[in-house]
């Protein structure tokens, strides 16, 4: 049995009177990939992004339930979710790099949080950016613009900025839809290579991509988890009729 | 027959097409015209007092004495060119941190608040007549800098603080869209990164916006520079360069404004009054240079 990173109970998102997520309770363990699957709309965003608080920046957003961590509840009013988010990173759908150098946007982060000596910061920049299978690419440009880089290079750049804060989960919603296929392949490889140090749960629309990069799978509908089960099982003999439908494109 | 309304149809439709086109490009010749005849006034009237009455650049720009009706009579414009770049880069000082600050709390801090009432209720300020500026300033501004400071109250602080005022919508209008159109994500970017909301704004918000915030600055910069009735009735319009800020003063446009029509068309200290008016109108462009290059550094 896997040790687990992360689990919810009973998580519930609300904006307004709308419920657009409904009581998940789910175990994620660490150091594997996990996929959250689904039609458009059906919460598996906002369950994401409840994970490290980033509802709370949403006006009228109402996140009820219990998220653990160890052995804090982290959907408690108390926690303080600026060190939450270093325990949790995040990768958008859009590439969001900083409209600074190659560097200071790795740099960002460690030197939030009080890193000021430049050796140090050094080592950080290279090490994050050879766990992102960017450093080749841009070791000699480093001082370059970040928006100079591809679409593709930006995504990993944003993957190496959140690894830069040595997180323990890193949060990807929809981390490829965004980029082309060769991109996007490199994209899944990394993700490959990086759950060997990091627990990654990732939404996705393209479920071969879900089949191709996940250890476990997650089929949410209408803001309920349907069916959570091995990605193997999941994909191959699921046990929902509605599970069933949607992976062989019936609907969705 | 539905082959000959078609006909008429395309007809009419070129007809509006054409109607259209002659209408927009008259308009805008009528205002490049325009524009192209008032630069060409305002330059061969300013370069007459060089040309035909033969005051030399360096007495305009480098001389300190101004006594249009003295014997010789005395052009030296550098007490007004200070005055004017006193008093709007104050104002712009004075102004650039509030209306940037307001425009963060409108912005990132409560932002159904700001859209709905402080937004608008900013841009009323604007629509205030300058006349009602200066006299407020006249009667609250200057009696409190007299009561506090030596001297009479009037000159560059008095005009810098109205102007300020006034300048103050401009600026923060601009700094409001400049921060309301940082491109999507990034925030949330640095929030995921653990940063607190202080270390956004102050490392990720205003960074990037910095361009587009410039430009209000400047902008309200050369407003507060072209503004001419309320300076004039709160710097009290002594030709000289005064030692303190509180100490009487004059800019370029309340130079203008003051002797315009106390002289003869075509007399020297007529000519000299356009070669003012000429360099505030140099001024502008330069300004408007600098905010087009700024939009242009915003944009890359």
């Amino acid at each position: 049995m896997q040790n687990i990173e992360l689990s919810t109970k009973d998580l519930s998102v609300f904006y307004g009177e709308k419920q657009a997520v409904k009581e998940i309770s789910l175990d994620f363990a660490s150091r594997q990939v996990t996929a959250l699957i689904g039609p458009s709309g059906c919460g598996k965003s906002t369950f994401l992004r409840s994970l490290n608080r980033m509802n709370d920046l949403i006006g009228g957003a109402r996140i009820t339930g219990e998220i653990w961590i160890g052995d804090d509840n982290i959907n408690d009013p108390k926690t303080d979710v600026v060190l939450l988010r270093q325990k949790i990173g995040m990768v958008w759908q859009r590439p969001n790099p900083f409209h600074k150098s190659i560097y200071e946007n790795i740099a960002f982060g460690p030197r939030y949080h009080g890193i000021r000596d430049k050796k140090k910061l050094d080592q950080i920049v290279e090490e994050s950016l050879i766990k992102a299978a960017l450093w080749e690419e841009t070791k000699d440009r480093l001082n370059r613009s970040a928006l100079s880089l591809s679409g593709g290079q930006q995504q990993r750049l944003c993957i190496a900025r959140s690894i830069a804060v040595s997180p323990s989960i890193i949060l990807m919603d929809e981390p490829a839809s965004a980029l082309d296929p060769i991109s996007s392949a490199k994209i899944e490889e990394l993700i490959s290579e990086l759950k060997r140090e990091f627990s990654i749960i990732i939404v996705t629309h393209n479920m071969h991509q879900a089949a191709r990069v996940s250890e476990k799978t997650a089929f949410f509908l209408m803001g309920e988890v349907v069916e959570y089960d091995d990605t193997s099982k999941l994909f191959t003999n699921p046990s929902d009729k509605r599970t069933d439908d949607y992976i062989s494109g019936r609907f969705g | 027959m539905a082959q000959s309304r078609e006909k008429r149809k395309l007809k009419q439709h070129i007809i509006e097409e054409w109607t259209g086109k002659v209408f927009t490009s008259l308009c805008i010749v009528l205002l490049v015209v325009t524009i192209f005849s008032l630069v060409y006034f305002v330059a061969t009237k300013g370069f007459s007092s060089f040309i035909k009455d033969g005051i030399s650049l360096g007495e305009i720009f480098g001389g300190i004495k101004w006594k249009p009706e003295g014997e010789p009579p005395l052009f030296g414009a550098l007490p007004f060119i200070i005055g004017s770049f006193s008093t709007s880069i104050l104002a712009a000082v004075i102004a650039a941190p509030l209306s940037i600050s307001a425009a963060l709390f409108m912005v990132e801090i409560m932002p159904k608040l700001g859209r709905k009432y402080l937004q608008p209720a900013i841009e009323l300020l604007a629509g205030i007549p300058s006349v009602v500026y200066g006299f407020v300033g006249l009667s609250v501004i200057v009696p409190f800098y007299r009561d506090i400071f030596p001297g009479q109250g009037l000159g560059i602080a008095a005009g810098a603080s109205v102007l300020s005022i006034m300048i103050l919508p401009t600026m923060t209008s601009i700094a409001t869209d400049a921060l309301a159109a940082l491109p999507p994500g990034l925030k949330e970017g640095s929030y995921a990164l653990g940063a607190t909301r202080w270390q956004t704004l102050a490392r990720t918000v205003i960074p990037t916006t910095l361009p587009a915030l410039m430009t209000g600055v400047v902008l309200g910069m050369a407003r507060a520079f072209g503004e001419a009735l309320a300076v004039q009735m709160v710097i009290g319009n002594a030709p000289h360069i005064p030692k303190s800020l509180f100490e009487s003063a004059s800019t370029l446009t309340s130079a203008i404004t003051l002797s315009m029509g106390n002289t003869v068309m075509g007399s020297v200290q007529n000519n000299v009054l356009w070669t003012l008016a000429l360099i505030l109108m140099l001024m502008t462009f330069i300004f408007v240079f600098i905010v087009r290059f700024l939009e242009r550094r915003a944009n890359r």
